[in-house]
């Protein structure tokens, strides 16, 4: 969608819509400290990419924190209590069968399955809920239409500042992430 | 594209840094990517010629595995040397010991993690990879020995027209769940440390096939520090769900057994005994494929004599817990004054003709005494003895699992059912067409996945950079 309506207002304007503007570091550390500083200077709507995770740096991008334990620990409990449930339901409701002298509802012995259940349903929430959460899998982002950005998945850092920030400003904003020292500063086509 | 030289001169060469580092001098994030990668992008034809020959080998086991599978639907259990008492014979041995093999991937990934281990960098991927492919041959056992295996759904809680339902207070039904959240959560959590992996691969070569379908598989990953966040959060959380998952699962397996009443089985020291024989053999197996592939692949610089020496140290230690299991099943026949199980275990161990005594003794030799050597640091960076006890290991957990279980069924309490097990052809077909299966797997692997962690690499050299960052 996006891209078509990128491509439609190029027709028009004859002019590319910006996704944003990105600056190129080659350590971590001179990244974190310019993604601190954007954060200082205004900046919300901004991204920062890295070949590995960086401690800190979602924090210095505004990012405070995830819904993912949360997620995580509910599906946990509904796992276990599926589990049980359906050990009791098999054992009391639907088949009930006196083993050796034992009570229908012999529930020490649902224990494994309970257990096994919140473990498989857990993991399974864990990753789904963080993949959807971060919106992947997404066959386009206009990030990766930078030639340069295929060195962030290898040994570059790369700090983008996206036009939908209300302080951002095509000059302005450029000038701003090369006073940061990178080692490039690139437009984003959307 | 980013490097369009040849890494050929990175490939040939490595220098082992010792026993003191995870990773050898000379990195830097770029090159160590290389590396790895390269591994997986060489030229076919530049593969090592032992992957080669390993892969024919490994392959023609399956195709044995293949005979014998259809000769065993073909004909029935029947083929194999099964006869009541034992009715469990290898099926059941080789489960064990297959998934056992499997506790130790998950063990080097997810418990290590939480006791921040830099040695489980470059080791986890691959013991990651052998857990999956472990379990899936010990998966296949218990379904071939169910005699009528295409049945083997009814094990499954569904609703059906018979309205009959598994039984939830048997351990084998517990086996079921285990087993199956086992192989799952094994596969979820391999995965989701290869997405980042992906990537790299991806952006390595774009706009090639091989390009393409690792970025399919990458799911769009660009390392957004958002992304990344989320990702360490629920890496971690994988990691604290499968710690007591592997606990949990070896111990149903043990519960198959001292659930019973069986002398020789109804042991409570076994779900302890159980797990630390799992990792010990896990530990053996990721050796024993370990040292092999990293000679072949010139990757002594980031398998290197410190993650042999860690693995080392952890099958002694083990090992130990083993020797206790065996010691405390001893004292617990003499203890207990219990008639059939004190015969149970002097069946074990006293030579009498017609009965396995010898498989004992081969068991604590290989198990508890030859490990010892392991005391000896020497021993311990000699990379060939260190194999060599890792083998030695890995046949003595095979012989574990055939005394307990076929030892104990020869001889239960009345001596009109006592019998003997002598195994087929057919057995050995299967249990060796089982390692071909796991052997193809991992070839497979290794040439077509970043066998080693790259992102986990970079951050270890990135701690290296910057010490602060360790241990926060």
């Amino acid at each position: 969608m996006r891209l078509r309506r990128a491509m439609l207002e190029t027709k028009a304007t004859g002019q590319v819509e910006i996704y944003g503007l990105m600056a190129e570091f080659d350590t971590p550390e001179s990244l974190l400290a310019a993604a601190e500083r954007a954060r200082q200077a205004g900046y919300r709507e901004m991204d920062a990419y890295t070949p590995l995770p960086i401690e800190g740096l979602a924090e210095a991008i505004g990012f405070r924190r995830t819904l993912i334990e949360k997620i995580v620990f509910t599906a946990g409990l509904l796992g276990a209590t599926g589990g049980f449930m359906l050990c009791w339901w098999m054992t009391v409701v639907a088949y009930p069968h006196i083993v050796a002298g034992r009570p229908l509802n012999s529930w020490p012995a649902y224990i494994p399955i309970t257990f096994e259940s919140m473990v498989l349903v857990s993991c399974i929430v864990a990753v789904i809920g963080m993949l959807m959460l971060n919106g992947l899998p997404q066959p386009y982002h206009p990030v990766f239409n930078v030639k340069e950005f295929e060195r962030a998945s290898r040994d570059r850092f790369f700090l983008c500042i996206e036009a939908r920030d209300p302080r951002f400003h095509t000059e302005a904003t450029r000038e701003f992430l090369e006073s940061l020292k990178p080692l490039e500063v690139m437009e984003v086509e959307s | 594209m980013a490097d369009e030289r040849d890494d050929s001169a990175l490939m040939d060469t490595a220098v082992d840094p010792g026993p003191d580092k995870v990773i050898g001098s000379g990195f830097d994030m770029g090159s160590a990517t290389d590396k790895i990668a390269g591994v997986v992008y060489r030229p076919l034809l530049k593969t090592p010629k032992q992957m080669f020959i390993g892969f024919a080998v490994a392959f023609a086991l399956v195709n044995l595995f293949l005979v014998a599978v259809t000769f065993l639907f073909y004909k029935g259990v029947g083929v194999w040397g099964i006869v009541i008492p034992i009715a469990w014979g290898f099926a059941i041995v080789n489960f064990v010991w297959w998934i056992g093999i499997g506790h130790a991937g998950t063990l080097i990934s997810a418990i290590l993690l939480l006791l921040k281990q830099d040695w489980r960098t470059s080791i986890n991927r691959f013991s990651e990879a052998m857990t999956l492919f472990a379990v899936a041959c010990a998966g296949m056992f218990p379904i071939l020995h169910l005699g009528r295996p295409w049945l083997a759904y009814w094990l499954l809680p569904y609703p059906n027209q018979m309205w009959l339902w598994p039984q939830p207070r048997s351990p084998l039904i517990w086996d079921v769940f285990a087993v199956s959240t086992y192989a799952t959560v094994s596969f979820i959590f391999w995965f989701t440390g290869l997405i980042p992996d992906f990537a790299t691969m991806r952006d390595k070569r774009p706009n090639t096939l091989a390009g393409r379908i690792y970025g399919m598989l990458a799911m769009g990953w660009r390392g957004s520090a958002r992304h990344w966040a989320r990702y360490q959060k629920t890496y971690l959380l994988l990691a604290g769900l499968s710690t007591p998952l592997v606990v949990s699962v070896h111990s149903v397996v043990s519960f198959d057994f001292s659930v019973a009443i069986l002398p020789g089985w109804h042991t409570t020291i076994f779900p302890p005994y159980f797990v630390a024989g799992a990792i010990y053999s896990g530990f053996a197996m990721v050796l024993s494929l370990a040292i092999p592939v990293r000679r072949w692949y010139h990757l002594e610089d980031l398998i290197t004599m410190r993650h042999i020496e860690a693995m080392s140290k952890v099958m002694l230690g083990t090992g130990l817990i083993v020797a206790y299991g065996y010691a405390m099943e001893a004292f617990m026949a003499w203890y207990s004054v219990g008639t059939y199980e004190r015969y149970a275990f002097y069946n074990r161990i006293f030579p009498q003709p017609g009965t396995y005594w010898w498989t004992y003794w081969l068991l604590i030799l290989s198990n508890i005494l030859i490990p010892q050597l392991l005391w000896s640091k020497r021993v311990r960076l000699n990379v060939l003895a260190v194999f060599a006890i890792s083998i030695v290991v890995n046949i003595g957990m095979w012989l574990e699992r055939f005394v307990i279980v076929v030892t104990s069924l020869t001889r239960d309490f009345v001596p009109s059912s006592w019998g003997m097990y002598y195994p087929t052809f057919w057995d050995w077909a299967t249990y060796f067409g089982t390692i071909g299966v796991f052997l193809s797997l991992m070839f497979l692997f290794i040439r077509g996945i970043p066998a080693i962690s790259i992102f986990e690499t970079r951050e270890v050299l990135h701690h290296e950079v910057a010490p602060s960052h360790v241990g926060d």
